[in-house]
This record gives C-alpha cells, structure tokens and sequence, in this order.
C-alpha cells in the first residue's frame, strides 16, 4: 500500500467539489425558482436533502466495505469502511442541523416526534454514534476490526430497511419529492438539485481521500519513527478507535 | 397561494442552514490542520533521528583505527 494510492487524484476531485458545490449553491439562489407554497424557506431543501442522502449512502459504503474487510482480511477495507461512517456522521449532523431549521421555519417546530422519516433518520444517527465508541473500546485491533466491520454491515443493512420501512408508512407530514413516478419537481428545480447532490457526493468522496490520506501519513511516519529510534526505544501504539495498518 | 414564510422572515432561516453547512466544513478543515501540523511535527522528529543517526555512524566511523 503507498501513500500515492490513497492520494491519487486528490487535486482534481478538490477542485471539482468546490466547482459542483459553489455552483449549484449559485443554482440555488441565482437559477432555481421559489417554490409556490413554502417560498424561499424551499431552499434548504437543496442542501438538506443531499446531506442526508449522501450520508446514509455513505453508511451503506461503510458497510461494504466491511464485508470486503472480512472477506479479504485486508486492513485497507477496515480503514476505509471507518472513514465512509466517519465522514457520513459529519454529514448526518449537517443534516439534522439543517432539517431542525426548516422544520421550525416551516412547521413552527424544532422536531415533531410523530414524524416516522425526522425519528427514523435520528435512529440511523444514533446508531452510527456508537461506532466510534465501540471501537474505542477494544483494545486488541484485530478484534477491535472484526467486530467494527460486523457492527458496519449490520447498520449498513439497516438503512435501507428503515428507508423502505418509513417508506412504507401512511401518514408524515414530511414531504416525498423524489418518487418512483419521478417527484413534481420543475425542470430547473431538478437540475439545481441534481447538481447540489453531485457536489455533496463528489464533497464526501473527497473528504473520505483527505481522512484516508492523512490517516495513512501518520501511521507510515509512526512506524518510521520506530524503526528509527530501534527496537530500544519502542513506545507502544496509543489507544485508538482508528485502525491500525 | 402565498408562501407560508415571507422572504424577509425565511431569510434568516435558510442563511442559517447553509451557515452550518460552512461551518462544518470550516472545523473539518481546522481538525485535519491540526493533523497536518501533528504530521510535519513528527517529519521533523524523524529530520533529528536520522541527524543523529548519521552523526554517530561519522563518529564511530572515526573512532576505528586504520
């Protein structure tokens, strides 16, 4: 595994998120028209929905990644299934965030309990919220990665299922744009969201290279240092709830 | 039909979702400096270990009688 593997491409993806997020940022205040019954308020829609969407896709990666890991036992899946749960956690707090506040603008309310999507996403959170505890919490790594890659592809199963399940349900008062019938959505509304929601993935792609990169330099110059200072001056590795390679 | 918030009070509100969208990412930024200085301060940990390394295979390279 070298450094440039994790690295590649990292220049040109950076350059893109900023492109897709500021453009369609721009979309949504210069292009994108003020929806007739929430008014101006619809525009967190364009960054809330992307946020969440691209979270619970990124916990699904977490957990396939997982299952790459104990297939293969390679500790780059580990790694990687680690940062895509990390980064979609990020992403998950934005979500709730920006859902809070149009919920207040829109309903009059910071959270309303009976409304199976808001509950069902905070479960999602929560679950997730465990992960790094879970790892921190045990010392032995290879343990502390068969039991994190197993904790990944169960959460990571979840999602759909409670997706399909809120889904499912009959009475919410949050809305359902994005339908198999293809939502209501205008022609120029789709586009700004489409473009928003490439720029948070392209975004979350990024992040997971920056984390993976930054996580491979310092375990590379850990072990460095070790093999420099020799065997005399060997300090044992911190606890941590990253993995180690 | 009428928006349900006017511009001038659902202002505040979507300038405050897309505020915390910058500020997260701006402490994501801030957390992976503090990283990177972490990193160059151990580069330049390892910069000394090999100095001294160095030195003292000159010394010792020294100290052998020809």
């Amino acid at each position: 595994m070298t450094q440039a593997k994790f690295s590649r491409g990292l220049v040109p993806l950076s350059i893109l998120s900023v492109v897709l997020v500021v453009g369609g940022f721009a979309m949504v205040f210069f292009y994108a028209p003020n929806e007739a019954d929430q008014g101006f308020v619809q525009k967190i829609f364009y960054l809330h929905v992307p946020l969440a969407i691209v979270a619970l896709i990124g916990f699904v990666a977490g957990g396939v990644y997982g299952i790459r890991f104990l297939r293969s036992g390679d500790r780059v899946h580990d790694l990687r299934s680690y940062v895509a749960i990390h980064v979609s956690l990020i992403l998950a707090v934005g979500a709730l965030i920006t859902g809070s506040i149009w919920a207040k603008a829109s309903w009059g309310h910071w959270w309303v309990w009976d409304e199976p999507t808001l509950v069902s996403f905070l479960i999602v959170f929560l679950l997730y919220a465990c992960y790094q505890p879970l790892r921190f919490s045990i010392e032995d790594p290879e343990r502390q990665s068969r039991y994190a890659a197993v904790f990944a592809i169960v959460g990571g199963a979840f999602v759909p299922l409670n997706f399909m399940a809120v889904r499912a349900a009959e009475a919410f008062t949050h809305p359902r744009v994005l339908g198999t019938t293809g939502g209501s959505m205008p022609g120029s509304m789709r586009l700004t969201f489409l473009v928003s929601l490439a720029g948070m993935a392209v975004l979350f792609v990024t992040l997971c290279k920056y984390e993976l990169t930054s996580k491979h330099a310092s375990f590379t110059l850990r072990s460095l240092k070790r093999r420099m200072a020799g065997d005399d001056d060997w300090v044992p590795v911190r606890r941590s709830a990253a993995p180690q390679l | 039909m009428s928006p349900a918030l006017p511009l001038d009070d659902a202002g505040p509100y979507v300038a405050a979702a897309y505020l915390v969208f910058l500020a997260l990412v701006l402490i994501y930024v801030a957390i992976m400096a503090v990283k990177l200085s972490r990193i160059s301060r151990d580069i330049a940990e390892l910069a000394e270990l090999a100095d001294r390394r160095d030195a003292r295979r000159e010394h010792e390279r020294e100290a052998v009688p020809r």
